[in-house]
């Protein structure tokens, strides 16, 4: 009699619980979070952390030789078509808390020292492609501006709809950091960012500016286009 | 009647046993979330050999976060929490002991074998066994060894310049990510069987993952 009892009491526990999963489950069906969502995009912190032990933003990426490029590679912007601008007004302006602060043509750009380099670029969404790509460091450019000790972080601003992005000093100033006028042996095309864009393959693609307006080296952290809507700022790889 | 006690969980392993299941499908609800924006293995312009539904996607019932940034924020907060968890689990059973009647070892080939002929039919009578047969031996330390390869896999995925000899050692970015997600179905299919196994063939399990005692049946079987 009591064994029966609990048979019962069991029978109803289970089903209470599968009625509860169940429910959990239809309401969690592309939950974002709730309430938990600022907990959520506070948890970047401790995955930052993780991150930065993880990261070595001196390593080279693995090089690929030529030839390696792959058939496709996607075009990114915000805006509703591709952004243009008339190369020959268009300026780089070099500032933030700099000794000189620099406006560069693509004309000037040209003129430095190139560097190339063939490698992997992860996007966030999964996929990958290799690219060559061509361009001036930008340790070089911070060089010539004379960066301030206290700058801690670096700040690209472009014409494609206000997108935008910042990087950590560790990351950016390595020499693999380009701001990149060329792309597969020819000049960077509009759909890929031209005049300039920035890149380097120790961050997702997202976190590489294209139609580079500007580059602020800054004491603070700023944020981002994509990462104030919930991605990931480090996003190193 | 008293029915006999044949043996306990202790409380460590029934707490990392549930928070580990919540854990779990939070895990591959919100992986399949950031499998959707690119639901296919191939890098741009190329091709992947082993996956034939490149561009389906799984409905929305299946996954957690609403879109791709908010399936990441949950992936990478749930999983801090899922290897924590695995390893509580897994040092208490080897400070304790209790790898000891739960963990496959080659002396359980014989047991595991009789046990699949015992559920074939052509077994009549159960091989005997002290806490877990053979089988359930085998395939909880399986799925074990499915969790050790998801975070080995995720964090291929997750560092693939600065730590590049792990996707290396199972053949590159895109199959990292192929063998991660092969890890899910084979959870799944892990699960498939243990949810059965646990309800409806042996109920006495799930309430000894519940209570700790697990009874022997009245008749003493």
């Amino acid at each position: 009699m009591e064994s029966k009892r609990r048979d019962s009491d069991r029978r109803q526990f289970l089903k209470l619980a599968g009625a509860s999963a169940l429910g959990l489950w239809t309401a969690g069906c592309g939950w974002r979070g709730g309430p938990f969502e600022d907990v959520l995009q506070w948890w970047w912190n401790p995955n930052e952390v993780l991150q930065k032990a993880l990261t070595t933003p001196r390593r080279s990426a693995k090089l690929y030789p030529p030839g390696s490029e792959t058939a496709t590679f996607p075009t990114y912007y915000i805006s509703d078509s591709v952004p243009m601008t008339d190369t020959a007004a268009w300026r780089l302006d070099v500032g933030g808390m700099v000794g000189r602060p620099l406006s560069l043509s693509l004309d000037d750009l040209l003129k430095m020292p190139m560097t190339t380099t063939r490698v992997r670029h992860y996007c966030i969404e999964g996929w990958t492609g290799v690219a060559e790509w061509s361009g001036v460091q930008l340790s070089h450019l911070a060089e010539m501006v004379g960066v301030d000790p206290a700058v801690n972080y670096v700040d690209f601003r472009s014409f494609d709809d206000g997108y935008w992005s910042s990087w950590d000093r560790e990351t950016a100033l390595p020499p693999q950091t380009l701001i990149t006028v060329g792309m597969n042996g020819a000049l960077l095309d509009p759909g890929h960012g031209a005049p300039a864009r920035l890149y380097s393959s120790l961050k997702y693609g997202y976190k590489s500016v294209k139609y580079l307006t500007e580059i602020n080296f800054l004491s603070h952290r700023t944020g981002g286009y994509w990462e104030d809507r919930g991605y990931d700022w480090y996003a190193g790889l | 009647m008293k029915r006999r006690v044949k043996f306990y969980h202790p409380r460590v392993i029934r707490a990392t046993h549930w928070l580990n299941a919540v854990l779990l499908l939070g895990m591959i609800a919100s992986g399949l979330q950031i499998f959707h924006a690119y639901p296919a293995f191939a890098e741009r312009g190329g091709t992947f050999c082993c996956y034939p539904f490149a561009g389906s996607r799984f409905p929305e019932a299946v996954r957690l976060g609403g879109w791709l940034a908010g399936g990441l924020r949950w992936h990478f907060f749930l999983m801090w929490f899922f290897i924590v968890n695995g390893l509580v689990y897994g040092g208490y059973q080897l400070a304790s002991g209790e790898w000891r009647r739960r963990w496959f070892r080659l002396r359980d080939v014989k047991g595991a074998w009789h046990m699949h002929l015992y559920y074939l039919r052509v077994r009549a009578d159960k091989p005997p066994y002290e806490m877990y047969n053979g089988l359930q031996k085998l395939s909880y330390s399986g799925t074990m060894t499915l969790g050790a390869l998801a975070v080995f896999s995720g964090f291929a995925i997750w560092k693939p310049v600065s730590l590049p000899f792990l996707a290396d050692i199972i053949g590159g970015y895109a199959w990292a990510r192929f063998w991660h997600f092969l890890i899910v179905w084979a959870f799944v299919a892990f699960l498939a069987v243990h949810l059965f196994m646990t309800l409806i063939v042996d109920r006495e399990s799930t309430r000894s993952m519940i209570v700790g005692a697990y009874r022997e049946k009245p008749d003493g079987e």
